[in-house]
């Protein structure tokens, strides 16, 4: 060894070049043993990582890169009883923006303005929608994008993480707002639906049934909803499918509505609020269901925004309000059928019993008067001239004789003060009175005068529309009853198969004779079909027999000293009478069964029974013959009513108000005003 | 004419390195970073997405690369020790120019722009810093005495600390590690290396607060990896994800799932190890460990055989650094260290540090092969 890397410096005499390259060496086989520990350190980890965590990074990698998709079900078609469809599904382009993966949410909705057209209306629904649901759920912007305005966003489409165009269906109801009541609507789903819904059901859908039989089928209408794993990027994009298993469509609706008669119904109600339902005697399924005013489903299918919500929702004619199954209208005189059934069951009365009506009476020990619609009386009246002219110092008496706990009975069992179980949502039961519900709810004993008011159906007494087209019902099947249903029958469309819905027969009357109702029919039959009846004039020219009750039901109490009743046009509409009518034809064999509600509208005879007429007349011939659509109608009413009060006489044969209580159609219990003041 | 060819095959295979040899050129290093240049490209490819223009330009880096080590494999190792304090002071100059007039890129100031040349002057101390400390040590007496220490310490500390301020902590701690191995090499008493050891525990609370931000974060979620899983936890875990998906023998070239879907991100740079380990798994992790540690044992090997302090310290300092430059990128893609920018040297997409650690081989060869030749 020699001295080598000849250095400037003197440094070189005092190195020890053996000695340095000895702890060089030692230096690197160190370094080298470091390396060797190190890579072993590296190694260790590798194999933790690679063989002992393997299971649980590779189901970590595939939830990164696998999406299980939802296929959403194609929701069930609803059809009427001919095959017309009343909801269907049409394709549309949806924007949607899942709200997790969008970063600055104001800058999006702007920067979108651009390509798409975006309404304030939109927008703020949207963030309604939004604020519901959860973070990771998209929701829907617009519907019903225009081809134009697709391409002009797809174009751009890199600029929107977390938006995108979905082709989608929407629900759509061809009748718009004919049937709303019925049919009812689809919307976004809510959190409180979240809430109870089973979540497997619902992948991929936005929307669930909210009311009608969209709601209370929801289950068959929804299907099952199919799966597909797709591969999708860090940016969310699915690139490829691995996986799908298909879902399978919901079923099909038949209703038993009848849209045509339907559309008959609404129009011949006309402008006026209330409610027409009509029914087959001989099965219970529902021919028409209609409820004043409407409303438009599809507001609610596209989502519907706070303030246009509070619209409707505070709109004094309440047109989401479903009169039909939640209106409880005093049933005036209607109740009388059902009244004189009872009576004559209980013999208090028998067919050929003659009452004097004198225009009032009064009870024993007391000075409360009560009146006949007609003042000066009708003379003596037997069961056929009580109920079609309506007398009701008649029913007053016989209500007296049989006393609240027998009228509680029979009109039970015709189904009044309880649920028909009509299989859509939302029904109320009426009122049915007695002595039990009125120590529980006023904490007060019956009086007398209130059954003689429960007589002429006023008083505590209300029912629904539905109610009193069920009662007829049965009254026209001498008896025997169904429970009214509107859907018929559901077909599976992957099978093609169609299941009927079986009429659902009621328990029988008990401790009635039948031939007693043949009787209170027969007297019915005068109120449509002879001269003096109270529905004459709406019937005479009908080629079908029928039988029929008129009713006007008292909103505001006369006074006691009140000689003469306030004419239509003199009394605010909200204090007007409700104008009502049931009915049921062709007598002998029926085949429908009509209750019309027409509220404040003046009275039964000359308002409802007209409705009930064309329903009649469009269902049993197929073509409307009656002439006169009802408003029209109640205005030529109302004009020889007014007339006729400035001459001093009672014209109309029918004006059975004077009921001593104060009602208004509105929810139960009716507000507190005992009959004797 | 038979006993002739037979003869000569033998020869002829040692005659190849010894031919290269002549060129400066050290076959087993060569072959090994080529090897490692072609596993790097075929990973870049699999992790740009199937670029090849990704490739190419990786390929032209290399070989770049390549061209500079063989040139730098010319000159004679005593080049370099005259070269060493100029370069050293070029560089520690560059960093001050950089501090104050640098191009901020991602935060930091890294960058100076020559007009026709962007260039990381930091890259310059990856080398003047074991020049600068080997040819200084060789000037001393070995093991250094403390006063050689504490200014062998100063040649290391400010080009360090001036990296650190840029901020750029990966370059930095490589810059320190070049110049510290030196130091080892020189025979640094085992006191002092314990007493270095002290002081930077000491120091690195005092450090904490001199991080940024970032760098803070870094570290936390290095502690803590699910602690921030969207935001600078999300690069840690995906990767795990990445390589503990691959499992032992891997989903495959080109089929790893998490850098193509764009899970992983920096995947065909300091990350691109997550991609490597996806695709061939635990065997193919082996066969690179390999490469490397083959390519440190050569560097070794040389450092070995080494003529003189300088040329020892020079090669050992290079081998070894070459070796941390692994350890801490694969430590920081498989959650062992946090995450600092250090790429994976020769595979990870990045031309300047390829170049860099390129003319460092060549340095390597130009020690082995301008040996004297010796009464051995």
């Amino acid at each position: 060894m020699s001295a080598l890397g000849s250095s400037r410096s003197g440094y070189d005499a005092i190195k020890d070049l053996y000695e340095e390259k000895r702890t060089f060496t030692s230096r690197v086989v160190f370094a080298a043993i470091l390396c060797l520990v190190m890579i072993g350190l590296l190694a260790a980890r590798l194999v933790e990582l690679q063989l002992v965590q393997h299971d649980y990074y590779t189901t970590r990698a595939d939830d990164n890169r696998m999406r299980l998709t939802a296929i959403a079900p194609v929701r069930g078609l609803i059809y009427d009883r001919n095959g017309a469809l009343l909801a269907q599904n049409v394709p549309s382009f949806v924007l949607d923006i899942t709200p997790e993966r969008v970063k600055n949410l104001n800058d999006t909705l702007a920067r979108l303005k651009a390509y798409v057209n975006i309404s304030d209306q939109d927008i703020a629904r949207f963030r309604e929608r939004m604020r519901k649901g959860p973070r990771y759920r998209s929701v829907t912007l617009r519907s019903n994008l225009t081809p134009e305005e697709v391409a002009r966003y797809q174009l751009n489409r890199y600029e929107f993480d977390g938006v995108e165009v979905n082709a989608g269906l929407v629900r759509n109801y061809p009748l718009g707002e004919s049937a709303a009541h019925v049919i009812g609507y689809v919307g976004g789903i809510s959190e409180a639906d979240y809430a109870r819904l089973d979540e497997a059901s619902y992948q991929g859908l936005s929307q669930i049934g909210k009311s009608g039989v969209e709601r209370s089928h929801e289950d068959q209408l929804r299907g099952m909803p199919g799966a597909k794993i797709v591969e999708a990027n860090a940016s969310g994009r699915p690139l490829r499918e691995l996986d799908s298993q298909p879902g399978s469509s919901g079923q099909n609706l038949f209703l038993s509505l009848d849209a045509k008669l339907q559309l008959v119904a609404e129009k011949a109600l006309g402008d006026l609020e209330g409610a027409v339902v009509a029914i087959d005697p001989r099965n219970g399924e529902v021919l028409a269901l209609v409820s004043k005013p409407g409303y438009d489903p599809k507001l609610f299918v596209e989502g519907i925004d706070a303030k246009s919500y509070r619209a409707l929702l505070e709109d004094k004619t309440r047109p989401l309000y479903n009169r039909a199954l939640l209106g409880t209208y005093p049933p005036g005189s209607t109740i009388k059928p059902f009244m004189a059934t009872a009576a004559l069951n209980f013999r208090t009365v028998t067919p050929d019993t003659a009452v004097y009506c004198g225009g009032s009476m009064t009870l024993p020990g007391s000075s409360r008067k009560y009146r006949c619609h007609k003042r000066q009386g009708h003379g003596t009246v037997n069961l056929d001239g009580a109920i079609a002219k309506s007398c009701d110092i008649y029913f007053y008496q016989a209500a007296q004789n049989l006393g609240i706990d027998r009228i509680d009975e029979i009109l039970g069992q015709f189904g009044f003060g309880s649920q028909t179980g009509i299989d859509i949502p939302n029904e109320k039961g009426g009122l049915l009175p007695s002595k039990e519900w009125k120590r529980r709810v006023y904490k007060q004993a019956w009086f007398p005068g209130e059954t003689l008011s429960i007589g002429i159906g006023q008083g505590y007494l209300t029912t629904t529309p539905l109610q009193l087209a069920q009662a007829t019902a049965r009254v026209a099947m001498r008896g025997q009853g169904f429970k009214p249903h509107v859907v018929h029958a559901i077909s599976d469309p992957s099978t093609g198969a169609i299941t009927g819905v079986a009429p659902e027969p009621l328990p029988p009357l008990t401790g009635q004779n039948a031939d007693l109702l043949e009787r209170v029919i027969h007297s019915m039959e005068q109120v449509n079909m002879f001269p003096g009846g109270t529905a004459y004039r709406a019937f005479k020219d009908a080629p079908y027999s029928s039988a029929g009750k008129t009713g006007t039901a008292q909103v505001a109490a006369l006074k006691q000293d009140e000689k003469i009743a306030p004419t239509l046009e003199g009394t605010p509409k909200h204090l007007r009478d409700h104008a009502l009518f049931i009915a049921f034809a062709p007598v002998d064999e029926p085949r429908i069964a009509v209750a019309v509600i027409a509220e404040h509208a003046g009275h039964g005879g000359s308002v409802a029974a007209p409705v009930a007429r064309q329903v009649m007349d469009q269902y049993l011939l197929g073509e409307v013959r009656y002439g006169v659509d009802a408003s029209t109608a109640a205005a030529a009413e109302s004009a020889a009513a007014a007339a006729a009060a400035a001459a001093g006489e009672t014209l109309d044969p029918e004006q059975d108000e004077d009921g001593p209580s104060t009602h208004d159609h509105g929810d139960e219990p009716p507000a507190a005003s005992p009959v004797t003041r | 004419m038979n006993t002739h060819v037979l003869s000569r095959a033998p020869q002829q295979s040692v005659g190849l390195a010894d031919q290269l040899a002549k060129l400066h050129i050290d076959l087993w290093l060569g072959l090994l970073l080529l090897a490692l240049g072609v596993v790097g490209l075929l990973v870049q490819y699999s992790a740009s997405g199937h670029s090849m223009a990704v490739v190419i330009n990786q390929a032209e880096r290399l070989g770049l690369g390549f061209g500079v080590m063989i040139i730098a494999a010319q000159a004679p190792p005593e080049f370099y020790r005259s070269a060493a304090p100029w370069l050293y002071g070029f560089g520690v100059l560059m960093l001050l120019a950089v501090l104050v007039l640098g191009d901020h890129a991602k935060g930091a100031q890294r960058w100076l722009d020559l007009g026709v040349l962007r260039f990381q002057p930091s890259e310059i101390l990856k080398l003047a810093m074991p020049m600068a400390v080997a040819a200084y040590l060789h000037t001393r007496p070995l093991p250094p005495k403390p006063m050689t220490i504490l200014v062998t310490l100063a040649i290391i500390g400010v080009p360090t600390v001036l990296i650190a301020m840029q901020p750029d902590l990966g370059t930095a701690m490589l810059v320190l590690a070049a110049g510290v191995l030196a130091l080892y090499f020189g025979g640094l008493g085992v006191r002092w290396i314990l007493l270095v050891l002290a002081a930077a525990a000491a120091a690195a609370p005092l450090l904490w607060y001199k991080l940024h931000d970032y760098q803070r974060n870094r570290v936390l979620t290095f502690l803590d990896p699910e602690r921030d899983p969207l935001g600078t936890g999300y690069h840690i875990t995906q990767s795990k994800i990445a390589i503990g998906s691959g499992g032992l023998f891997g989903k495959g070239w080109l089929a790893g799932t998490q850098a193509k879907l764009d899970f992983l991100p920096e995947s065909h740079t300091d990350f691109i190890f997550a991609v490597f380990s996806e695709e061939l798994g635990l065997l193919g992790v082996a066969v690179l460990m390999a490469l490397y540690a083959a390519i440190v044992g050569r560097g070794l090997y040389i450092a070995l055989r080494g003529q003189d302090s300088f040329q020892r310290l020079l090669a050992g300092s290079l081998a070894m650094t070459f070796f941390v430059y692994v350890f801490i990128n694969m430590g920081m893609v498989i959650g062992l260290l946090p995450v600092v920018g250090v790429p994976l040297p020769l595979v990870s997409f990045g031309g300047t540090s390829a170049v860099t650690l390129l003319a460092g081989f060549g340095m390597l060869m130009s020690v082995y092969t301008h040996r004297k030749l010796l009464a051995n």
